[in-house]
Protein backbone atom coordinates (compact mmCIF):
# COMPACT_ATOMS: atom_id res chain seq x y z
CA UNK A 1 0.00 0.00 0.00
CA UNK A 2 1.29 3.34 -0.98
CA UNK A 3 1.38 6.47 1.30
CA UNK A 4 -0.91 7.89 -1.12
CA UNK A 5 -4.12 5.61 -0.42
CA UNK A 6 -3.56 5.84 3.25
CA UNK A 7 -3.57 9.37 3.07
CA UNK A 8 -6.73 9.18 1.47
CA UNK A 9 -8.03 6.99 3.94
CA UNK A 10 -7.58 9.08 6.72
CA UNK A 11 -10.50 10.03 8.40
CA UNK A 12 -11.32 13.67 9.30
CA UNK A 13 -14.37 14.37 11.76
CA UNK A 14 -15.39 17.69 10.33
CA UNK A 15 -15.38 19.13 6.73
CA UNK A 16 -13.05 22.07 6.44
CA UNK A 17 -15.93 25.16 6.60
CA UNK A 18 -16.71 23.75 10.09
CA UNK A 19 -13.19 23.65 11.49
CA UNK A 20 -12.80 27.14 10.35
CA UNK A 21 -16.38 27.80 11.69
CA UNK A 22 -15.54 26.43 15.03
CA UNK A 23 -11.99 27.89 14.97
CA UNK A 24 -13.60 31.31 14.27
CA UNK A 25 -15.27 31.03 17.24
CA UNK A 26 -12.67 29.73 19.91
CA UNK A 27 -10.67 32.86 18.01
CA UNK A 28 -13.25 35.34 18.50
CA UNK A 29 -13.72 34.10 22.20
CA UNK A 30 -10.18 34.38 22.76
CA UNK A 31 -10.37 38.25 21.55
CA UNK A 32 -13.09 38.95 23.22
CA UNK A 33 -11.32 38.17 26.73
CA UNK A 34 -8.21 39.94 25.86
CA UNK A 35 -9.76 42.71 24.75
CA UNK A 36 -11.68 43.43 28.21
CA UNK A 37 -9.01 42.18 30.24
CA UNK A 38 -7.03 44.88 28.51
CA UNK A 39 -9.20 47.51 28.46
CA UNK A 40 -11.52 46.82 32.03
CA UNK A 41 -11.43 49.68 34.22
CA UNK A 42 -10.81 48.15 37.64
CA UNK A 43 -9.35 50.47 40.56
CA UNK A 44 -6.81 47.96 42.05
CA UNK A 45 -6.67 48.84 45.35
CA UNK A 46 -10.72 47.59 45.60
CA UNK A 47 -9.70 44.48 44.10
CA UNK A 48 -6.67 43.46 46.88
CA UNK A 49 -9.26 45.34 49.31
CA UNK A 50 -11.75 42.37 48.46
CA UNK A 51 -11.14 39.83 50.73
CA UNK A 52 -11.00 41.74 53.48
CA UNK A 53 -14.23 44.01 52.82
CA UNK A 54 -16.15 40.29 52.62
CA UNK A 55 -14.73 39.61 55.92
CA UNK A 56 -15.50 42.32 57.68
CA UNK A 57 -18.94 42.87 55.87
CA UNK A 58 -19.79 39.08 57.11
CA UNK A 59 -18.69 39.67 60.65
CA UNK A 60 -21.12 42.48 60.79
CA UNK A 61 -24.32 40.27 59.65
CA UNK A 62 -23.88 38.14 62.72
CA UNK A 63 -25.64 37.08 65.06
CA UNK A 64 -28.99 37.27 62.48
CA UNK A 65 -31.79 39.69 63.61
CA UNK A 66 -34.09 36.95 63.90
CA UNK A 67 -36.67 39.34 65.69
CA UNK A 68 -37.34 41.54 62.79
CA UNK A 69 -38.42 38.35 60.51
CA UNK A 70 -42.85 38.90 61.64
CA UNK A 71 -42.80 42.40 62.09
CA UNK A 72 -41.37 43.41 58.61
CA UNK A 73 -39.64 40.48 56.38
CA UNK A 74 -42.74 38.40 56.75
CA UNK A 75 -45.06 40.76 55.06
CA UNK A 76 -42.41 41.61 52.60
CA UNK A 77 -42.66 37.85 51.40
CA UNK A 78 -46.67 37.51 51.48
CA UNK A 79 -45.84 40.35 48.48
CA UNK A 80 -43.12 38.95 47.07
CA UNK A 81 -45.18 35.28 46.80
CA UNK A 82 -48.38 37.62 45.38
CA UNK A 83 -46.25 39.34 43.18
CA UNK A 84 -44.52 36.54 41.64
CA UNK A 85 -48.34 34.19 41.14
CA UNK A 86 -50.14 37.10 39.50
CA UNK A 87 -47.14 38.32 37.51
CA UNK A 88 -47.16 34.30 36.42
CA UNK A 89 -50.80 33.96 35.44
CA UNK A 90 -50.92 37.48 33.46
CA UNK A 91 -47.54 36.61 31.54
CA UNK A 92 -49.32 33.53 30.36
CA UNK A 93 -52.63 35.22 30.10
CA UNK A 94 -50.22 37.55 27.23
CA UNK A 95 -48.03 35.19 26.67
CA UNK A 96 -49.92 31.94 24.97
CA UNK A 97 -52.04 34.25 22.79
CA UNK A 98 -48.40 35.79 21.23
CA UNK A 99 -46.69 32.25 21.01
CA UNK A 100 -50.00 31.02 18.94
CA UNK A 101 -49.67 34.49 16.52
CA UNK A 102 -45.59 33.83 16.36
CA UNK A 103 -46.47 30.14 15.51
CA UNK A 104 -45.95 29.61 11.67
CA UNK A 105 -48.70 26.88 11.70
CA UNK A 106 -51.43 28.04 14.05
CA UNK A 107 -51.02 31.46 12.31
CA UNK A 108 -50.16 31.39 8.65
CA UNK A 109 -49.81 35.02 8.03
CA UNK A 110 -45.62 35.98 7.60
CA UNK A 111 -46.56 39.60 8.73
CA UNK A 112 -48.15 38.40 11.86
CA UNK A 113 -45.45 35.81 13.08
CA UNK A 114 -43.36 38.64 11.98
CA UNK A 115 -44.72 41.06 14.47
CA UNK A 116 -45.28 38.17 17.49
CA UNK A 117 -41.98 37.46 17.15
CA UNK A 118 -40.56 40.91 17.80
CA UNK A 119 -42.66 41.18 20.48
CA UNK A 120 -41.20 38.19 22.20
CA UNK A 121 -37.85 39.44 21.73
CA UNK A 122 -38.24 42.90 22.79
CA UNK A 123 -40.28 42.03 25.94
CA UNK A 124 -38.00 39.32 26.78
CA UNK A 125 -34.68 41.97 25.96
CA UNK A 126 -35.91 44.34 28.59
CA UNK A 127 -34.57 43.31 31.52
CA UNK A 128 -37.01 43.11 34.96
CA UNK A 129 -35.59 46.04 37.17
CA UNK A 130 -36.48 48.27 34.00
CA UNK A 131 -39.82 47.09 32.72
CA UNK A 132 -40.18 48.01 36.76
CA UNK A 133 -39.14 51.52 36.31
CA UNK A 134 -41.73 52.24 33.65
CA UNK A 135 -44.93 50.62 35.52
CA UNK A 136 -43.66 52.45 38.71
CA UNK A 137 -43.74 55.64 37.08
CA UNK A 138 -47.44 54.63 36.01
CA UNK A 139 -49.10 53.29 38.83
CA UNK A 140 -46.70 54.85 41.64
CA UNK A 141 -44.27 52.42 43.99
CA UNK A 142 -45.44 49.52 45.43
CA UNK A 143 -46.13 45.06 44.20
CA UNK A 144 -48.45 46.29 41.24
CA UNK A 145 -45.74 47.66 39.51
CA UNK A 146 -43.67 44.96 40.52
CA UNK A 147 -46.46 42.50 39.28
CA UNK A 148 -46.78 44.04 36.31
CA UNK A 149 -43.05 43.90 35.46
CA UNK A 150 -42.12 40.36 35.93
CA UNK A 151 -45.80 39.50 33.87
CA UNK A 152 -44.45 41.72 30.51
CA UNK A 153 -40.68 40.80 31.26
CA UNK A 154 -42.23 36.79 30.93
CA UNK A 155 -44.28 36.94 28.16
CA UNK A 156 -41.07 36.90 25.44
CA UNK A 157 -39.81 33.14 27.47
CA UNK A 158 -43.49 31.83 27.76
CA UNK A 159 -44.19 33.20 24.06
CA UNK A 160 -41.25 31.79 22.57
CA UNK A 161 -41.87 28.27 24.57
CA UNK A 162 -45.48 28.36 23.42
CA UNK A 163 -45.13 28.92 19.77
CA UNK A 164 -42.14 26.01 19.91
CA UNK A 165 -44.35 23.55 20.93
CA UNK A 166 -46.95 24.81 18.62
CA UNK A 167 -44.79 24.30 15.70
CA UNK A 168 -43.68 21.40 16.55
CA UNK A 169 -47.24 20.08 17.29
CA UNK A 170 -48.80 16.97 15.06
CA UNK A 171 -50.15 18.02 12.00
CA UNK A 172 -52.80 14.49 11.49
CA UNK A 173 -54.99 16.06 14.73
CA UNK A 174 -55.55 19.69 12.88
CA UNK A 175 -55.74 18.14 9.43
CA UNK A 176 -58.67 16.24 10.75
CA UNK A 177 -60.07 19.22 12.49
CA UNK A 178 -59.65 21.18 9.33
CA UNK A 179 -61.63 18.24 6.91
CA UNK A 180 -64.65 18.64 9.82
CA UNK A 181 -64.55 22.65 8.68
CA UNK A 182 -63.41 23.51 12.20
CA UNK A 183 -62.72 27.52 12.33
CA UNK A 184 -59.66 28.38 13.23
CA UNK A 185 -60.03 29.27 16.95
CA UNK A 186 -61.34 25.48 17.27
CA UNK A 187 -58.56 23.96 15.28
CA UNK A 188 -56.56 26.13 18.31
CA UNK A 189 -58.75 24.97 21.14
CA UNK A 190 -59.09 21.49 20.06
CA UNK A 191 -56.18 20.76 17.65
CA UNK A 192 -53.07 22.60 19.72
CA UNK A 193 -54.21 23.06 22.89
CA UNK A 194 -54.44 19.59 23.94
CA UNK A 195 -50.92 18.85 22.19
CA UNK A 196 -48.92 22.11 23.74
CA UNK A 197 -50.62 21.14 27.54
CA UNK A 198 -48.02 19.71 28.66
CA UNK A 199 -45.63 22.58 27.99
CA UNK A 200 -47.73 24.85 29.39
CA UNK A 201 -47.53 23.32 32.88
CA UNK A 202 -43.87 22.84 32.18
CA UNK A 203 -44.10 26.74 31.37
CA UNK A 204 -45.74 27.81 33.71
CA UNK A 205 -43.74 25.72 37.21
CA UNK A 206 -40.79 26.96 35.58
CA UNK A 207 -41.65 30.52 35.32
CA UNK A 208 -43.22 30.72 38.37
CA UNK A 209 -39.64 29.90 39.92
CA UNK A 210 -37.64 32.07 38.09
CA UNK A 211 -40.46 34.61 38.89
CA UNK A 212 -39.96 34.13 42.21
CA UNK A 213 -36.02 34.91 41.78
CA UNK A 214 -36.84 38.06 40.27
CA UNK A 215 -39.79 39.56 42.48
CA UNK A 216 -36.85 38.95 45.01
CA UNK A 217 -35.14 42.25 43.44
CA UNK A 218 -37.87 44.79 42.29
CA UNK A 219 -37.95 46.33 45.86
CA UNK A 220 -34.77 48.26 45.08
CA UNK A 221 -36.41 50.19 42.21
CA UNK A 222 -39.74 50.45 44.98
CA UNK A 223 -41.60 48.00 42.98
CA UNK A 224 -43.03 45.95 46.78
CA UNK A 225 -41.85 42.83 47.94
CA UNK A 226 -38.91 41.89 50.24
CA UNK A 227 -36.32 43.45 47.86
CA UNK A 228 -37.90 46.85 49.47
CA UNK A 229 -36.89 45.43 53.11
CA UNK A 230 -33.61 44.65 51.72
CA UNK A 231 -33.00 47.77 50.15
CA UNK A 232 -34.16 49.64 53.57
CA UNK A 233 -31.90 47.15 55.76
CA UNK A 234 -28.87 47.80 53.54
CA UNK A 235 -29.84 51.94 53.52
CA UNK A 236 -29.86 51.86 57.11
CA UNK A 237 -26.81 49.85 57.30
CA UNK A 238 -28.26 47.12 59.38
CA UNK A 239 -26.09 43.95 58.44
CA UNK A 240 -28.33 41.32 60.86
CA UNK A 241 -31.14 42.67 59.29
CA UNK A 242 -29.50 42.11 55.21
CA UNK A 243 -28.48 38.57 56.65
CA UNK A 244 -32.10 37.56 57.82
CA UNK A 245 -33.58 38.78 54.55
CA UNK A 246 -30.96 36.79 52.27
CA UNK A 247 -31.53 33.65 54.70
CA UNK A 248 -35.04 34.05 54.24
CA UNK A 249 -35.07 34.77 50.21
CA UNK A 250 -32.30 31.69 49.94
CA UNK A 251 -34.90 29.43 52.06
CA UNK A 252 -37.91 30.08 50.07
CA UNK A 253 -36.34 29.68 46.32
CA UNK A 254 -35.24 26.08 47.65
CA UNK A 255 -38.75 25.47 49.43
CA UNK A 256 -39.99 26.76 45.88
CA UNK A 257 -37.45 24.65 43.58
CA UNK A 258 -38.58 21.39 45.78
CA UNK A 259 -41.94 22.14 44.59
CA UNK A 260 -41.95 22.65 41.55
CA UNK A 261 -39.58 19.71 40.98
CA UNK A 262 -42.07 17.54 42.54
CA UNK A 263 -45.24 19.09 40.89
CA UNK A 264 -43.20 18.56 37.62
CA UNK A 265 -42.49 14.78 38.27
CA UNK A 266 -45.77 14.39 39.45
CA UNK A 267 -47.66 16.17 36.10
CA UNK A 268 -45.08 15.65 33.54
CA UNK B 1 -64.07 8.62 31.13
CA UNK B 2 -62.98 5.78 31.22
CA UNK B 3 -63.33 2.88 28.84
CA UNK B 4 -64.99 0.22 31.08
CA UNK B 5 -67.92 2.56 31.64
CA UNK B 6 -68.30 3.40 28.19
CA UNK B 7 -68.40 0.27 27.59
CA UNK B 8 -71.36 -0.48 29.38
CA UNK B 9 -73.55 2.22 27.40
CA UNK B 10 -75.64 1.40 24.49
CA UNK B 11 -75.13 4.76 23.19
CA UNK B 12 -72.08 6.65 23.30
CA UNK B 13 -72.33 10.51 22.62
CA UNK B 14 -69.71 13.27 22.51
CA UNK B 15 -70.77 14.44 26.04
CA UNK B 16 -69.32 11.18 27.33
CA UNK B 17 -65.81 12.28 26.17
CA UNK B 18 -66.20 16.00 26.88
CA UNK B 19 -67.99 15.50 30.27
CA UNK B 20 -67.07 17.84 32.71
CA UNK B 21 -64.53 17.20 35.56
CA UNK B 22 -65.14 18.41 38.83
CA UNK B 23 -61.75 18.66 39.96
CA UNK B 24 -60.78 20.70 36.80
CA UNK B 25 -63.49 23.90 37.14
CA UNK B 26 -62.74 23.94 41.02
CA UNK B 27 -59.10 24.58 40.15
CA UNK B 28 -60.28 27.05 37.54
CA UNK B 29 -62.49 28.94 40.29
CA UNK B 30 -59.63 28.64 42.75
CA UNK B 31 -57.64 30.11 40.46
CA UNK B 32 -60.14 32.82 39.77
CA UNK B 33 -60.34 33.63 42.88
CA UNK B 34 -56.93 33.55 44.22
CA UNK B 35 -56.61 36.21 41.11
CA UNK B 36 -59.16 38.56 42.55
CA UNK B 37 -57.90 38.30 46.13
CA UNK B 38 -54.21 38.93 44.80
CA UNK B 39 -55.29 41.92 42.65
CA UNK B 40 -56.84 43.58 46.54
CA UNK B 41 -53.93 43.17 48.30
CA UNK B 42 -51.79 44.76 45.43
CA UNK B 43 -54.38 47.58 45.14
CA UNK B 44 -55.23 47.40 41.85
CA UNK B 45 -58.16 49.26 41.03
CA UNK B 46 -59.88 50.74 37.55
CA UNK B 47 -59.72 53.85 38.76
CA UNK B 48 -55.81 53.21 39.32
CA UNK B 49 -55.17 51.86 35.89
CA UNK B 50 -57.23 54.39 34.03
CA UNK B 51 -54.60 56.95 36.02
CA UNK B 52 -51.57 54.84 35.15
CA UNK B 53 -52.77 54.56 31.74
CA UNK B 54 -52.78 57.84 31.32
CA UNK B 55 -49.35 58.55 33.01
CA UNK B 56 -47.92 55.76 30.91
CA UNK B 57 -49.01 56.99 27.03
CA UNK B 58 -47.51 60.91 28.53
CA UNK B 59 -44.60 59.10 29.52
CA UNK B 60 -44.13 57.10 26.38
CA UNK B 61 -44.67 60.33 24.31
CA UNK B 62 -41.46 61.58 26.02
CA UNK B 63 -39.53 58.73 24.78
CA UNK B 64 -39.77 60.27 21.38
CA UNK B 65 -37.76 61.19 19.60
CA UNK B 66 -34.97 59.14 20.98
CA UNK B 67 -31.24 60.76 21.91
CA UNK B 68 -28.46 58.65 20.87
CA UNK B 69 -25.99 61.23 20.44
CA UNK B 70 -24.52 61.28 23.95
CA UNK B 71 -21.62 60.25 24.59
CA UNK B 72 -22.14 57.83 27.33
CA UNK B 73 -23.86 54.88 25.77
CA UNK B 74 -20.77 53.75 24.06
CA UNK B 75 -18.71 53.66 27.18
CA UNK B 76 -21.58 51.97 29.06
CA UNK B 77 -22.20 49.61 26.51
CA UNK B 78 -18.84 48.07 26.16
CA UNK B 79 -17.92 48.05 29.93
CA UNK B 80 -21.30 45.68 30.34
CA UNK B 81 -19.27 43.22 27.32
CA UNK B 82 -16.65 43.52 29.23
CA UNK B 83 -18.13 42.27 32.03
CA UNK B 84 -20.31 39.68 30.70
CA UNK B 85 -17.13 38.41 28.89
CA UNK B 86 -15.01 38.36 32.11
CA UNK B 87 -17.35 36.89 34.64
CA UNK B 88 -18.46 34.61 31.51
CA UNK B 89 -14.89 33.20 31.67
CA UNK B 90 -14.01 33.28 35.23
CA UNK B 91 -17.61 31.93 36.40
CA UNK B 92 -16.87 28.65 33.80
CA UNK B 93 -13.81 28.39 34.49
CA UNK B 94 -14.62 27.92 38.12
CA UNK B 95 -17.71 26.30 37.60
CA UNK B 96 -16.10 23.22 35.69
CA UNK B 97 -14.02 21.53 38.73
CA UNK B 98 -17.38 22.23 40.77
CA UNK B 99 -19.67 20.49 38.13
CA UNK B 100 -16.90 17.61 37.87
CA UNK B 101 -17.14 17.27 42.26
CA UNK B 102 -20.99 18.01 42.35
CA UNK B 103 -21.74 14.58 40.05
CA UNK B 104 -22.78 11.98 41.63
CA UNK B 105 -21.47 9.37 38.91
CA UNK B 106 -17.76 10.12 39.64
CA UNK B 107 -17.51 11.67 43.27
CA UNK B 108 -18.36 10.10 46.46
CA UNK B 109 -21.49 11.11 48.07
CA UNK B 110 -20.57 13.66 50.72
CA UNK B 111 -18.50 15.54 48.28
CA UNK B 112 -21.17 15.79 45.79
CA UNK B 113 -23.70 16.80 48.00
CA UNK B 114 -21.06 20.33 49.24
CA UNK B 115 -20.20 21.06 45.58
CA UNK B 116 -24.11 21.07 44.87
CA UNK B 117 -24.60 23.10 48.18
CA UNK B 118 -22.33 26.04 46.62
CA UNK B 119 -23.71 25.31 43.41
CA UNK B 120 -27.83 25.83 45.07
CA UNK B 121 -26.34 28.56 46.57
CA UNK B 122 -24.74 30.42 43.54
CA UNK B 123 -28.37 30.13 41.70
CA UNK B 124 -30.84 31.04 44.07
CA UNK B 125 -29.63 34.77 44.91
CA UNK B 126 -30.42 36.94 41.35
CA UNK B 127 -27.53 38.51 40.07
CA UNK B 128 -28.68 41.88 41.10
CA UNK B 129 -28.94 41.12 44.71
CA UNK B 130 -25.41 39.71 44.75
CA UNK B 131 -24.25 43.15 42.88
CA UNK B 132 -25.63 44.93 45.68
CA UNK B 133 -23.76 42.77 48.42
CA UNK B 134 -20.37 42.80 45.90
CA UNK B 135 -20.73 46.74 45.52
CA UNK B 136 -20.93 47.22 49.41
CA UNK B 137 -17.50 44.74 49.49
CA UNK B 138 -15.59 45.76 46.92
CA UNK B 139 -16.97 49.67 46.07
CA UNK B 140 -18.64 50.79 42.93
CA UNK B 141 -17.40 49.92 39.45
CA UNK B 142 -16.91 46.89 37.05
CA UNK B 143 -15.37 44.58 39.58
CA UNK B 144 -18.98 44.57 41.46
CA UNK B 145 -20.51 43.60 38.19
CA UNK B 146 -18.26 40.73 37.23
CA UNK B 147 -18.12 39.22 41.16
CA UNK B 148 -22.17 39.12 40.53
CA UNK B 149 -22.41 37.69 37.64
CA UNK B 150 -19.21 34.90 38.33
CA UNK B 151 -21.55 33.98 41.10
CA UNK B 152 -24.58 33.80 38.56
CA UNK B 153 -22.37 31.75 36.10
CA UNK B 154 -20.97 29.42 38.36
CA UNK B 155 -24.75 28.49 39.20
CA UNK B 156 -25.91 27.76 36.11
CA UNK B 157 -23.33 26.19 34.16
CA UNK B 158 -22.16 24.18 37.69
CA UNK B 159 -25.92 23.12 37.59
CA UNK B 160 -26.42 22.38 33.85
CA UNK B 161 -22.60 20.15 33.47
CA UNK B 162 -22.85 18.18 36.76
CA UNK B 163 -26.07 17.11 34.90
CA UNK B 164 -24.82 16.27 31.75
CA UNK B 165 -21.91 14.83 33.25
CA UNK B 166 -24.59 12.74 35.48
CA UNK B 167 -26.13 11.30 32.18
CA UNK B 168 -23.24 10.64 30.36
CA UNK B 169 -22.58 6.61 29.21
CA UNK B 170 -20.51 4.33 32.07
CA UNK B 171 -19.00 2.13 29.37
CA UNK B 172 -16.67 4.74 28.23
CA UNK B 173 -15.66 5.52 31.24
CA UNK B 174 -15.25 1.86 32.38
CA UNK B 175 -12.83 1.03 29.24
CA UNK B 176 -11.10 4.01 29.92
CA UNK B 177 -10.49 3.05 34.12
CA UNK B 178 -9.69 -0.61 32.50
CA UNK B 179 -6.52 0.41 30.49
CA UNK B 180 -5.10 2.08 33.67
CA UNK B 181 -5.81 5.72 33.10
CA UNK B 182 -5.71 8.01 36.32
CA UNK B 183 -8.68 10.28 37.37
CA UNK B 184 -7.48 12.72 35.10
CA UNK B 185 -7.23 11.14 32.09
CA UNK B 186 -11.10 9.38 32.67
CA UNK B 187 -11.92 13.13 32.67
CA UNK B 188 -10.11 13.98 29.56
CA UNK B 189 -10.66 10.67 27.48
CA UNK B 190 -13.91 9.45 29.13
CA UNK B 191 -15.95 12.11 30.33
CA UNK B 192 -14.88 15.00 28.04
CA UNK B 193 -15.88 13.86 24.81
CA UNK B 194 -19.20 12.75 25.93
CA UNK B 195 -19.99 16.37 27.17
CA UNK B 196 -18.14 18.82 25.36
CA UNK B 197 -20.67 19.81 22.80
CA UNK B 198 -23.43 20.63 25.59
CA UNK B 199 -21.21 22.14 27.41
CA UNK B 200 -20.20 25.09 24.82
CA UNK B 201 -23.92 25.20 24.42
CA UNK B 202 -24.41 26.27 28.48
CA UNK B 203 -21.24 28.49 28.03
CA UNK B 204 -22.89 30.37 24.72
CA UNK B 205 -26.52 30.61 27.01
CA UNK B 206 -24.30 31.98 30.14
CA UNK B 207 -22.70 34.50 28.40
CA UNK B 208 -26.03 35.74 26.46
CA UNK B 209 -28.04 35.45 30.01
CA UNK B 210 -24.62 37.43 31.62
CA UNK B 211 -24.87 40.11 28.76
CA UNK B 212 -28.22 40.71 29.46
CA UNK B 213 -27.86 41.34 33.27
CA UNK B 214 -24.67 43.34 33.00
CA UNK B 215 -27.12 45.91 31.22
CA UNK B 216 -29.02 45.48 34.31
CA UNK B 217 -26.45 45.63 37.57
CA UNK B 218 -25.24 48.83 36.79
CA UNK B 219 -28.73 50.35 38.34
CA UNK B 220 -26.97 49.34 42.04
CA UNK B 221 -23.76 50.63 40.86
CA UNK B 222 -22.03 47.79 39.90
CA UNK B 223 -21.10 49.14 36.80
CA UNK B 224 -22.19 49.00 32.61
CA UNK B 225 -24.74 50.49 31.12
CA UNK B 226 -27.52 50.48 33.70
CA UNK B 227 -26.05 53.04 35.94
CA UNK B 228 -26.05 55.76 33.15
CA UNK B 229 -29.56 54.35 32.13
CA UNK B 230 -30.43 54.96 35.77
CA UNK B 231 -29.07 58.11 36.19
CA UNK B 232 -31.19 59.22 33.08
CA UNK B 233 -34.47 57.77 34.72
CA UNK B 234 -33.87 59.68 37.36
CA UNK B 235 -33.33 63.14 35.69
CA UNK B 236 -36.38 62.27 33.90
CA UNK B 237 -34.31 62.61 30.08
CA UNK B 238 -36.42 60.51 28.70
CA UNK B 239 -35.15 60.82 25.50
CA UNK B 240 -31.90 59.64 26.53
CA UNK B 241 -33.73 56.87 28.46
CA UNK B 242 -35.61 55.59 25.39
CA UNK B 243 -32.23 55.67 23.04
CA UNK B 244 -30.13 53.34 26.01
CA UNK B 245 -32.82 51.04 26.10
CA UNK B 246 -33.22 50.72 22.27
CA UNK B 247 -29.16 50.35 22.62
CA UNK B 248 -29.45 47.49 25.40
CA UNK B 249 -32.45 45.51 22.80
CA UNK B 250 -29.98 46.11 19.98
CA UNK B 251 -27.20 44.34 21.91
CA UNK B 252 -29.32 41.57 23.12
CA UNK B 253 -30.70 40.64 20.11
CA UNK B 254 -26.82 40.58 18.57
CA UNK B 255 -26.38 38.31 21.58
CA UNK B 256 -29.27 36.06 20.89
CA UNK B 257 -28.18 35.75 17.41
CA UNK B 258 -24.35 34.82 17.76
CA UNK B 259 -25.64 32.37 20.63
CA UNK B 260 -27.66 30.80 17.89
CA UNK B 261 -25.38 30.52 15.88
CA UNK B 262 -22.25 29.18 18.09
CA UNK B 263 -24.58 26.32 19.38
CA UNK B 264 -25.36 25.65 15.20
CA UNK B 265 -21.67 25.34 14.82
CA UNK B 266 -20.96 23.01 17.60
CA UNK B 267 -23.76 20.67 17.11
Amino acid sequence: MTSASLEMQRWIRFTPLQRLARFAVFFVMAAAVAWALKTIEIIPEFLYDAPEQVVDMGSRMWPIDWEHFWPAVWPALVETMHMSAMATILGLMMGIPVGFLAAGNATPFLWVNLIAKFILVATRSISTLIWALFFVAMFGPGPLAGALAIAFHSIGFIGKMFSEAVEESNRGSIEALQAAGATRMQQIIMGYWPQVLPTFWSVALFRWDINVRESAVLGLVGAGGIGMALNAAIDLIQWQRVALILLTIFIVVILIETIVTQIRKKVI
Amino acid sequence: MNVASLADKSIVTRADFFAPSLGKRLAYVAVFVYLVYAAATLGLSLDRIEKGVGYGVRFLAGFFPPNFTETDIIPGLLESLQIAFLSSLIGTALAIPIAVLAARNLMPVWVSWLARLLIIFCRSFHPVIVAIIAVKAVGFGALAGIIALTFASIGFVGKLLSEAIEEISKKQIEAVRATGASFMNVIAYGVVPQVMNRFIGFVAYETDSNLRNSTMVGVVGAGGIGGTLFSAFQRFDYNFVAGIILCIIGLVMIGEVLQIYVKRVFR
